[in-house]
């Protein structure tokens, strides 16, 4: 079961946050603030080797007793950032991995679009169909 | 009257809308008709007209004060709002939006056309034509320009319209940027684009009037007539309120601010609300308008316009930048950054539409989308003839595309089918029916023997068969130097002759199959082509297991580990050449002497074989008994196995000693070593018989003469495959040996057909192999692929 699905630029704002249970959303957006650091970990840990080695999917960043936070960042620093709720064993690591890379996919046909300036919220329509469609067929 | 408390806004609206209606200047509007129709824009119920003219006062006066007009316009605001109309509301009700009239096109065009036109004459633009939205358009609310309200008054071509609404009527409520924009004086209209894209947004605003084809929020070109009003009087008329192309529709509202037309022109809006069927179908017009308007940014039609390019083009429209990316998101299919043609089309349309009020799809409607490939001509729907398709290679590019957009969603299904036919293609080019075919082709082909031997059904003996031919056997020349160690094991002698000629023909078609295998695919070759097809298709080591001719599965392996020499000594007489000729045509001869005794000594006695051949394999023995079997060709068609088991022992080692590419040779090799033989006939004969009677030793030495003197004839002899060829037609004379040298002659030439026969056959044999790896190869590859697109990402 995601929770919460959260898209930060390379500075470690908030392009996109999309949480399922509408309460609590502070609690997630909590948590996936604190899981920047984690990533950042990560990314410079291998930072020495070039960033086109960087594997893309960080994995588990931290689990807590209630949820798992996966991580997940781009070649331009874009992180993504995936809560999981802890009951949920059916969800395998291959699956966290599709998510992202559909994520990664989506970001990518935003970014195409000429009328989004980087950096910017994510509004799309269609981006937002998509974060449901897959958050919720994990559901 | 109550004092009135009116918000800016409302002041100014109030006030355009009195100067409007007071056509006389009079600072008093009296019932006339620019009220009554403001009202009827209002679309208020007559009841609540009568109403709100009561309570402002109206009827008292007999005639609209400038206060009592603003009374009733606050009025209607508050009826349009649902309220109930009371006097006290009129300063209670807080917030209240304007009050909403119906804009008629016309005056929404004669205001666009004053924008650009810098003629003052608001004439014909307001041709009664009312933008029928087909349905919901919403006539847009002209923009607020008091020049053009002026003018409009003044010119008064709206012959149905609503006159006093739309060009003086920001809409009220509206919150867009074009509203606002609306409210300016024409001199804001002068901001507004150029009139490039003025054109381009003119048909905003002219949607409706027109056509006559479709509801759509169309923009008829600028040709059709009807709407040439539109598209004239947007070039003529002044540049009245430039916002009024913009804002035809105050999209956001979806009010479906019914023109207030008069009859003809609410009999046009209601003849084209009836031809509403698809609101996203592109008229030819239409589309033609935006492939001029591509043709500005991009010369090209079959190029892209970069983002960046239609980013700006788009922006014009003044459309919010978010609902410029969903339509952008929309249209661009192939998420590649640039429109296409069609794609710059389905942005336009859509754009157009949103600007007549139309709420943006989720998905991508059918009729906007680029047409994908030929295939799905079909399926297009509601496709205009003008939009035929562009090919849809940028649409093709989407499978590639993470297909969770929603608007792909209804190519994926074509694309899917299209790729099935491709696939399904594929599969078929690449099917082994053709083995199938040759199979069945088979068995029939060969009659003579039990055993369905591998008889291709081409029998061509041309040149290319037997090069192949040749190849095969120097590809076995590798794995000659092995056959001598197949020789010499005592069970394999035979085996190993016959593996040597099996060589011969896998020897190019076995890829990196070890030499047994070529040696069990040879004695498949032998054995039956049908044999070979199936043993392709598995591992190579076991060509001979999977398919095993109909009479032997795996008699070979009785004696050695692939190879099927039961299969291919099996061969009958008719056969025997195509058995044979894996072997060098050395052989005959030795069986020759007695026909019994020369199988006795090669075969069946092991011990007497063994020595003979061990000790003749390595010679060149072989050589000799071949001449002698040369002679005995026909004989030797009669015998039985044995002898053909001899003598194909006898041209293996002929075949390992002389190893040559060999050609439809052969048969002259028979002759002469035919010739030779008859030479030696007198000298081989009883040679051959002392190899006959004697068992081993003296076998080997009358062999080894004539393999002397068929080494002689060697270096003159040709390739191995005739050698086979040869070796057949001399097992199968060999039973003939015994006969009489003077038969001789007949039986070579016998032999020499037959051998020419087997090598043709065995060429087409070869050929058929080779495709048959081919085929398994291609089969291979293919599966591995399959399994590489199975196989879970096991990356990032």
């Amino acid at each position: 079961l995601v929770l919460a699905c959260v898209i930060c630029s390379p500075q470690n704002y908030p392009l996109y946050i999309r949480s399922i249970p509408a309460e609590n959303e502070l609690k997630f957006h909590y948590t996936v603030h604190t899981s920047l650091d984690v990533v950042d970990e990560k990314i410079s840990a291998m930072g020495k080797a070039l960033v086109d080695q960087r594997e893309l999917y960080l994995g588990l960043l931290y689990p807590t007793e209630d949820y798992k936070v996966y991580g997940y960042v781009t070649n331009s620093k874009v992180k993504f950032v995936m809560v999981v709720d802890s009951s949920n064993t059916a969800l395998r690591d291959n699956e966290i991995r599709s998510m992202f890379r559909k994520l990664h996919n989506s970001y990518t046909d935003i970014m195409c679009n000429p009328f989004y300036n980087p950096g910017d919220r994510i509004h799309s329509r269609t981006f937002d169909n998509m974060v449901n469609s897959m958050m919720m067929q994990v559901c | 009257m109550e004092g009135l408390t009116l918000s800016e806004a409302e002041q100014r609206y109030y006030c355009d809308l009195f100067s409007y209606c007071d056509t006389e200047s009079t600072k008093k509007v009296a019932s006339n008709g620019r009220v009554l129709e403001l009202f009827r824009a209002a679309q208020l119920p007559n009841d609540v007209v009568m109403q709100i003219m009561e309570l402002c006062g109206a009827t008292r006066l007999g005639y609209f004060g400038r206060s009592q007009f603003y009374i009733a316009l606050k009025l209607v605001a508050v009826a349009q709002s649902g309220l109930p109309l009371r006097v006290e509301s009129l300063n209670t009700v807080k917030d209240l939006p304007l009050p909403r009239f119906v804009v008629s096109k016309n005056e929404q065009e004669s205001r666009h056309t004053a924008v650009y036109s810098s003629d003052a004459d608001n004439p014909a633009s307001y041709s009664g034509v009312i933008p029928p939205p087909p349905g919901r358009i919403q006539v847009k609310k002209g923009s607020v320009s008091h020049d053009a309200v002026q003018q409009r008054t003044s010119t008064d071509q709206q012959e149905s319209t609503s006159p006093v609404v739309s060009p003086q009527q920001s809409p009220p409520t509206s919150p867009h940027t074009w509203r606002k924009h609306n409210r300016h004086p024409s001199g804001g209209n002068n901001e507004r684009p150029l009139a490039g894209p003025g054109p381009f947004w003119a048909p905003f605003s002219e949607a409706q009037p027109g056509s006559s084809t479709s509801s759509d929020p169309i923009w008829s070109g600028h040709s059709p007539p009807p709407h040439q009003e539109n598209w004239v009087s947007f070039a003529d008329t002044p540049p009245t309120s430039a916002l009024l192309a913009m804002h035809p529709a105050s999209v956001q509202d979806q009010t479906t601010v019914r023109t207030v037309a008069s009859a003809t022109t609410t009999n046009e809006i209601r003849r084209q609300s009836s031809s509403y069927d698809d609101p996203w179908k592109i008229t030819d017009e239409q589309r033609q308008y935006y492939v001029n308007q591509f043709k500005t940014i991009q010369p090209d039609l079959n190029g892209f316009i970069p983002g960046s390019a239609a980013k700006e083009f788009f922006t014009k429209s003044k459309l919010p930048i978010l609902e410029l990316s969903h339509i952008w998101e929309l249209s661009d299919f192939d998420k590649d950054g640039a429109l296409t043609l069609d794609e710059f089309c389905a942005a336009f349309h859509l754009v157009v539409a949103r600007k007549n009020g139309y709420d943006l799809p989720e998905k991508l409607p059918e009729s906007l989308m680029p047409k994908l490939i030929d295939l799905e001509d079909s399926t297009e729907v509601g496709e205009q003839t003008g939009e035929v398709g562009y090919s849809g290679s940028p649409a093709e590019a989407p499978p590639s595309k993470s297909p969770s957009m929603p608007s792909l969603n209804q190519t994926w299904p074509e694309l899917n089918q299209s790729s099935e036919q491709w696939e399904t293609f594929s599969e078929r080019s690449s099917s082994s029916q053709t083995l199938t075919q040759f199979d069945s082709n088979i068995a029939p082909a060969d009659p003579d023997t039990a055993i369905v031997h591998p008889v291709p059904i081409r029998m061509t003996p041309s040149k290319i068969h037997m090069q192949e031919m040749e190849l095969k056997r120097t590809g076995s020349d590798h794995a000659n130097p092995t056959s001598p160690l197949l020789v010499k094991p005592p069970d394999l002698p035979e085996e190993n002759k016959i593996s040597s000629s099996i060589k011969f023909t896998p020897g190019n078609t076995v890829n990196g199959y070890s030499s047994s295998d070529s040696y069990t695919s040879d004695a498949e070759q032998i054995g039956s082509t049908v044999t070979r097809q199936r043993s392709h298709s598995g591992t190579s080591p076991d060509n001979t297991a999977p398919p095993p001719p109909p009479p032997r599965p795996h008699p070979s392996h009785s004696r050695s580990s692939s190879l099927d020499l039961n299969r291919s000594f099996s061969v009958t007489p008719g056969q025997q050449q195509a058995g044979v000729v894996a072997y060098p045509p050395a052989v005959p001869p030795r069986p020759q002497p007695s026909q019994g005794a020369g199988p006795h000594v090669h075969r069946p006695v092991d011990a007497e074989g063994l020595i003979a051949h061990t000790s003749t394999s390595p010679q060149q023995i072989p050589e000799q008994p071949n001449f002698a079997d040369f002679s005995q060709f026909e004989a030797f068609a009669v015998s039985g196995v044995n002898k053909e088991q001899e003598d194909e022992i006898e041209t293996h080692s002929e075949v390992l000693q002389v190893e040559k590419p060999s050609d439809s040779t052969s048969s002259l090799r028979v002759a002469k070593a035919d010739g030779r033989v008859e030479d030696k006939t007198p000298a081989n004969v009883p040679t051959s018989a002392g190899k006959g009677t004697t068992p081993l030793a003296p076998p080997p030495k009358p062999i080894r003469r004539r393999l002397k003197s068929e080494d002689e004839l060697r270096p003159e002899a040709e390739e191995h495959t005739q050698k086979t060829g040869v070796i057949a037609a001399v097992l199968a004379s060999q039973p003939s040996i015994p006969r009489s040298v003077g038969k001789d002659k007949k039986a070579i030439q016998a032999s020499i057909r037959r051998n020419k026969e087997t090598n043709t056959v065995l060429a087409r044999l070869n050929s058929e192999l080779q495709q048959q790896l081919k085929d398994v190869l291609e089969e291979r590859i293919s599966l591995e692929v399959q399994l590489e697109q199975l196989r879970p990402f096991s990356h990032l």
